[in-house]
């Protein structure tokens, strides 16, 4: 569903859909750019509404990180994702969709490190 | 149109990241956790769109444009330069701290849970904060670069 969104996106659009960008210039620019981005917000947020309300297993979310950690934590992705221009969607999905160097180096790193991220906060921190 | 499929693309995308569970922070987490209890499911969530991208990605930019606008938007930028080294590696920091990266948690506003509205808040003004540095400092041209 996720690889159709992005095909759809970019066969009619021509756009990414790299989540970071469409949400991080929401409230950045103006007119027809913003409308687009806005209702794919919405549907984003009405995809995962549906969800939990029609299935049986609902959303059902654990958060397992403490509040100030997580603040800390989406600042941090704010400046990551702007300064290396995409995240998941963007790199990891659209841009290795496209199979640019660009994109798969930035999936590699940010998966590695988010791996390693874990590995020391559970196993050598114990958090 | 275009906004049509902009709603029906944010709608598959939603409801893809709420069926994989991809929004769920613990489960992302032992994703990453690959020295602990490893849950690869995940693993299939980006295998399963990159079986999609990476062969409909090709035939779509073989066309001249889009169905619906005069040509693709695409990122210009090609190289790996700093920037996307250390912005990459701060992403992978955060998403590794709480479990979330952008669309999950974006998508997770629905929930009305606390911690996921500040994430989003706090990401947005990391977003923006790292626009000015980029645009006041890293981008300014260098004030001795002129002799004479």
């Amino acid at each position: 569903m996720i690889g159709l969104s992005a095909l759809l996106m970019l066969a009619f659009n021509g756009r990414i859909a790299g989540i970071s960008g469409i949400v991080g210039n929401l409230f950045h620019v103006r007119g027809a750019d913003r409308l687009w981005r806005l209702v794919f917000v919405v549907g984003l947020l009405g995809g995962a509404a549906l969800y939990g309300l029609f299935s049986e297993a609902g959303l059902n979310l654990h958060l397992e990180t403490s509040t100030p950690l997580m603040l800390t934590a989406g600042f941090i992705v704010g400046l990551g994702t702007r300064l290396a221009r995409g995240c998941t969607s963007g790199h990891g999905v659209c841009g290795i969709g496209r199979m640019t160097p660009r994109s798969i180096a930035a999936t590699a790193i940010f998966m590695g490190v988010a791996g390693l991220t874990v590995f020391i906060s559970r196993h050598l921190l114990g958090v | 149109m275009n906004l049509v499929v902009a709603l029906i693309a944010g709608l598959l995308f939603g409801g893809g990241l709420a069926i994989s569970q991809m929004m769920d922070p613990a489960k992302v987490l032992s994703f990453l956790d690959v020295a602990g209890q490893w849950d690869p499911s995940l693993m299939l969530v980006m295998g399963g769109a990159l079986a999609l991208t990476v062969p409909g990605f090709r035939l779509i930019l073989r066309r001249p444009q889009p169905l619906l606008d005069g040509r693709f938007h695409l990122p210009s930028a090609s190289d790996v330069d700093s920037r996307l080294v250390i912005g990459s590696s701060l992403f992978g920091l955060g998403w590794g701290l709480a479990g979330l990266c952008p669309g999950p948690a974006v998508a997770g506003l629905v929930t009305g849970a606390l911690p996921i509205v500040g994430f989003v808040v706090t990401m947005l003004a990391g977003y923006r904060l790292m626009d000015l540095i980029e645009n006041r400092v890293l981008d300014r041209p260098a004030p001795d670069a002129r002799v004479g």
